[in-house]
């Protein structure tokens, strides 16, 4: 029996609020190390990586891409705080709400779709409308540590595949990573 | 020219009588991080990132506009000073609208690059995210209030190297901003001469080539005391 096998697996989980999910997309960009990574995690919940629709409970390590713009993310940052040991603000929409956040100096949700679906239409001017089915805007786009405790800021846009694993290589053997230097926490 | 010696971070430093703290502790090798000082430009403490701290005062005082004085002892990077500039750097992203990844000046930025120094991984305080505008009005060049976090080099270099003075700052608190001529669209401005000097010392991406997109900014400001060098010799020369 291997060592890795004999390890509990880190339960981790991805999760995908107000960003444009280029965080996965680098995550997916480890390429073969995500081979190595297997083996040593159980993915308990991610939009690339797993069908489950319901974050789970006792989830080890939490990497949050996104800021927080609608009622769903709201939601579903505040399961993901109760449920996870460790959350990541991953990548710099979590930090700073960034591209999403460029909406926060018009005022408000109106202002917003009025802009995008009004003012800017070609054709069929209307407001999106499915109560229910279609998250409602929160009044901005907030980084994630303005609602709940962040444990890790793991900053980038998106943060590039060599830090993603960086800071996975450190949890994985119980090491808190070191976030500091251009290679670890430069925005952008 | 006399000397005079003090201690900089338990460093004897010997500097001449005319030098600022921030210019004999370079001189000796002490970097204290600096932003809107610029070499060719007059110092106007306006940052406040170069705080250091002098045995003998209660106040912190700014090394780019400090002289030196005999027996001064100065420290530059305690403990109190890097939370201070720390700080200092996330009220700057805060109070504006820097989105780096969508910045001309990405990877060619000095708050980018400050922000790294002192360590910031988020901000600490709430960000604002204020609704500024941005000036087109130039045929060759824009301004955008949301990242401009005012230095004030562009003020300077247009009054005191170009000679033309487009540029001041206005206002107060938060409604502070950076205006050209009587507050009047940047294009619609006589005095402007199209040189580009508030181009090429802007800290930030605030001040852009139009055409430039995502971190396709690459100014140098040091280039403007390689310009005043040479524009000395030149008037030196018989």
């Amino acid at each position: 029996m291997s060592l890795a096998a004999k390890l509990p697996k880190l339960r981790l989980a991805t999760v995908w609020l107000a960003g444009c999910s280029g965080c996965h997309m680098s995550f997916l960009d480890l390429d073969e190390w995500l081979i190595e990574l297997a083996p040593r995690i159980e993915m308990v919940f991610s939009p690339i990586a797993s069908d489950t629709k319901t974050y789970p409970e006792a989830v080890d390590v939490a990497l949050v891409e996104g800021g927080v713009g609608n009622s769903d993310n709201l939601a579903l940052i505040y399961q993901v705080r109760q449920r996870s040991r460790l959350l990541v603000s991953f990548g710099d929409c979590a930090i700073t709400a960034n591209v999403p956040g460029l909406r926060n100096p018009l005022a408000g949700p109106a202002a917003v779709l009025d802009r995008s679906y009004l003012e800017l239409a070609d054709g069929s001017a209307q407001w999106p409308h499915a109560p229910g089915l279609v998250p409602e805007l929160l009044e901005r786009v907030l980084p994630v540590h303005e609602l709940v405790p962040v444990d890790l800021f793991l900053p980038g846009c998106p943060p590039p595949a060599e830090r993603i694993r960086a800071v996975l290589d450190a949890l994985l053997r119980g090491e808190q990573p070191l976030m500091e230097g251009p290679e670890m926490i430069r925005f952008g | 020219m006399s000397v005079r010696t003090l201690r900089i971070d338990g460093r004897d430093v010997a500097s001449a009588d005319d030098a600022t703290v921030l210019e004999a502790a370079r001189d000796a090798g002490v970097v204290i991080p600096t932003l809107c000082h610029l070499e060719g430009l007059s110092p106007v403490a306006a940052c406040r990132l170069c705080l250091v701290e002098i045995e003998g005062s209660a106040k912190l005082q700014p090394a780019c506009i400090t002289p030196v004085s005999e027996g001064m002892v100065v420290h530059t990077a305690t403990p109190r000073l890097q939370e201070i500039r720390r700080t200092v750097i996330e009220l700057l992203f805060t109070e504006g609208n820097h989105v780096c990844a969508v910045c001309v000046a990405n990877g060619h930025c000095e708050l980018q690059d400050r922000a790294v120094e002192v360590g910031m991984d988020h901000a600490r305080l709430p960000y604002r995210f204020p609704d500024r505008p941005v000036d087109l009005s130039h045929p060759r060049f824009g301004l955008d209030h949301n990242r401009c976090i005012l230095c004030s080099r562009c003020v300077r270099v247009c009054d005191e190297v170009e000679g033309a003075h487009v540029w001041d700052v206005a206002w107060r608190g938060e409604h502070c901003r950076i205006i050209a001529g009587l507050d009047q669209p940047w294009g619609a401005v006589d005095a402007c001469t199209d040189c580009g000097k508030c181009v090429m010392v802007c800290p930030t991406g605030a001040l852009f080539h139009k055409g430039d997109s995502e971190g396709e900014k690459h100014e140098d400001p040091s280039r403007l005391a390689a310009l005043l060098r040479a524009r000395h010799a030149r008037q030196e020369a018989p």
